[in-house]
């Protein structure tokens, strides 16, 4: 089922298309002014409105007391969002690159997601960390990784990753007005893709995932961006006469596996796409959910596709190998649909 | 960067060395002694399951600290934390539960000895990675700003936590927006089985005096001595002054924890009978409550007769309450 059918208040009446970097600006700028205790923080978050200019304009209106540029200090401010975010704050914590994410574990796995399961339920920690994902940027090894799979394996966390505006902008509400410590993640070549947004308020669930398209061949799960690109592979493959499904998982933790397991029983073949590295990462996870919940209605293993387990390399040449296309992806479901 | 409003902060009226609140102080002190005391009776009994990091030595630290603070301003403590506790208003009882991992304990058994939080006294919990709760306690500091309270946060930590960039990250960005937070360092000498001075360069107040932070570098047996010194960094912080760093020099006369016996290697039995006889903080205060006629040696034994009651009765409540039922292990991993 199409979770759309979920989320609230959607107005049909007025939608615009904008693109996914001002579907984040106005998800922030909205909640903001509906709630005095969020705030922002990240370096170069306030008058540079980040390197991707995602956050422009909000410091106009909400000023440096709530949009506040930090040093370069990810650990520091990563703990000073838990502290914050403990005693009646909301905090946005600013991380530019997925990659510093390793700077912030001790206070994201150790601090943020134990907090509350520590106290007995006492204390909660009510931060978003918000983040980006995704190579092909030319920006090497230290700054197009996709380390969402880290975050996700690590219980109280909740793990986000849109693939289109529209859920960006539903998701990122819903990120903030949670209890719990989202990470939020974003994939970078994403910010000027453009959709459909409404201008009415709306907000959409996490553990919900998307049917982007239906079909009945082949289920293409995805997360991010990957979306985006099993959209095209699809629609290859419709020229091929394959009728591929494409859903999209929204958030990692919680997972929808009901939806996931579903379709994998209706069309019988699966591919799980996802740009971090394939090994040990979100794609094994998923086929694993979907081997278990649907392996007697399966035609064929479960197949993954993630990026390849190499540092991402600089080399526009040798990049490019390395994360999931849709040629990729529509050749692989050409040989699993084959004996069909 | 944070907002100024903020209601009107009130000094608190410093404590005359003839005022009756030293016995309180006394009180506060055996209490934490008597409690590790008995904790250790625990472990040695296994009747206690893990371990424990006992504050025995440092009592001044975390009695002279608390007693500046208000119930509603914000405490970070670390493994060693059981003082700290107890010292900003957690009851025995509950204290005890939760090390032994009863559902009457503060955190239903889930946190134990190292992850004691209770929101009701402001203690925002434990923490068991070393300079772990750095960033926490300023964070809370500055949400106490943008909240527009006067509430104000101590980080306690250790020397070990000298050794985490962490905290250089926080002190750095307390000291840019003037939060109201309170690093106070507890230099026991010892990070685990290692001298401090093998592990830090340097000045340990210099740290502090690099990002232009009140520095107070104190004798952290002397709880008048403690007291005075966090009332003037407290103040500080309540007006707005910005952060301060309470350098309290310090001796841990047990282990690093409680299975730690055999600690010659490490540090000598004279070393330690130095500090046990000359340097006992709740001694240092029993005798210049003596020396001054605000107690005498019956005053004091009372007061330890009464603690040694409630220690025994919360014990027994701990140990006669019950375990948490099964289920509750997947409850609380999410709000």
């Amino acid at each position: 089922m199409a979770a759309k059918t979920q989320d609230t208040a959607v107005s049909e009446a007025k939608v615009r298309e904008i693109t996914f970097a001002q579907a984040i600006n106005e998800a922030l700028a909205e909640e903001m002014r509906r709630d005095p205790t969020v705030f922002i923080i990240g370096e170069d978050v306030a008058e540079a409105g980040t390197p991707f200019k995602v956050l422009s304009g909000l410091v106009k209106e909400f000023g440096t007391n709530r949009v506040i540029d930090s040093p370069i200090s990810e650990a520091g401010i990563a703990g000073i969002g838990v502290g914050a975010a403990m005693t009646g704050m909301r905090p946005i914590v600013d991380i530019m690159f997925g990659d510093f994410l390793t700077l912030t574990m001790d206070q994201l796995v150790n601090q943020a997601a134990k907090i509350r399961y520590m106290s007995g339920g006492k204390l909660k920690v009510p931060l978003v960390l918000r983040t980006t994902l995704g190579a092909a940027r030319r920006s090497a090894a230290q700054h197009s990784q996709s380390l969402h799979a880290w975050v996700s394996h690590i219980p109280g966390l909740k793990v986000v990753v849109p693939a289109t505006p529209y859920d960006a902008k539903g998701l990122l509400k819903s990120a903030i007005r949670d209890d719990n410590p989202v990470v939020f993640f974003e994939d970078k070549m994403m910010y000027q893709l453009k959709g459909s947004v409404p201008e009415a308020e709306y907000t959409i669930p996490f553990g919900v995932a998307d049917i982007k398209r239906t079909g009945t061949d082949i289920t293409l799960v995805a997360t991010s961006s990957m979306v985006q690109v099993a959209l095209e592979a699809a629609g290859s493959l419709h020229e091929a006469d394959i009728s591929a499904e494409v859903i999209d998982v929204r958030t990692t933790v919680p997972l929808d596996k009901a939806t996931l397991i579903g379709s994998a029983r209706k069309t019988s073949r699966v591919i799980v796409i996802d740009e971090g590295y394939e090994s040990y990462g979100v794609t094994a996870e998923i086929a694993s959910a979907i081997a278990e919940g649907a392996f007697y209605y399966l035609d064929a293993p479960v197949r993954r596709m993630g990026a390849m387990d190499v540092p991402v390399p600089f080399s526009p040449v040798l990049e490019d190998q390395t994360v999931p296309t849709a040629a990729k992806v529509a050749e692989l479901a050409l040989g699993v649909c084959k004996n069909r | 960067m944070v907002q100024t409003k903020k209601k009107k902060s009130r000094v608190p009226k410093p404590v005359s060395d003839r005022d009756e609140r030293w016995l309180h102080f006394y009180r506060q002190m055996v209490k934490i002694r008597l409690f590790e005391e008995e904790v250790n009776q625990l472990y040695l009994g296994a009747k206690m399951p893990g371990l424990a990091h006992l504050y025995i030595g440092e009592e001044a630290i975390a009695v002279g600290v608390c007693e500046a603070l208000r119930q509603t301003d914000y405490i970070t403590s670390t493994h060693r934390g059981h003082g700290h506790c107890i010292a900003k208003g957690a009851t025995l009882d509950r204290m005890f539960s939760e090390l032994l991992g009863k559902a009457a304990g503060y955190c239903r058994g889930k946190g134990g000895s190292m992850h004691i939080a209770d929101q009701e006294s402001g203690n925002l919990g434990a923490n068991a990675i070393v300079g772990g709760s750095a960033g926490i306690a300023t964070g809370a500091a500055m949400s106490a700003r943008m909240r527009g309270t006067d509430q104000v946060a101590v980080c306690f930590f250790g020397d070990g936590a000298l050794g985490q960039g962490l905290l250089y990250e926080a002190m750095n960005m307390a000291a840019l927006w003037k939060l109201p937070v309170i690093y106070v360092c507890e230099n026991n000498l010892y990070n685990e089985y290692t001298h401090y001075s093998e592990t830090t360069a340097g000045r340990v107040s210099a740290r502090a005096e690099a990002f232009d932070i009140l520095t107070e570098s104190i004798d952290g047996q002397d709880v008048k001595v403690v007291h005075t010194a966090a009332l003037k960094c407290v103040a500080q912080a309540r007006r707005g002054a910005g952060p301060s760093f309470i350098l309290c020099n310090t001796y841990r006369f047990h282990g690093h924890h409680v299975g730690d016996i055999d600690r010659a290697y490490y540090r000598s039995k004279s070393e330690e009978e130095q500090w046990k006889s000359r340097r006992d903080p709740l001694k240092l205060l029993a005798d210049w409550l003596k020396k001054n006629k605000m107690a005498d040696a019956k005053a004091l034994q009372a007061v330890e007769n009464d603690i040694s009651t409630e220690i025994k009765a919360a014990v027994n409540f701990a140990l006669n309450a019950p375990y948490p039922e099964p289920e509750e292990v997947t409850q609380h991993v999410y709000a």
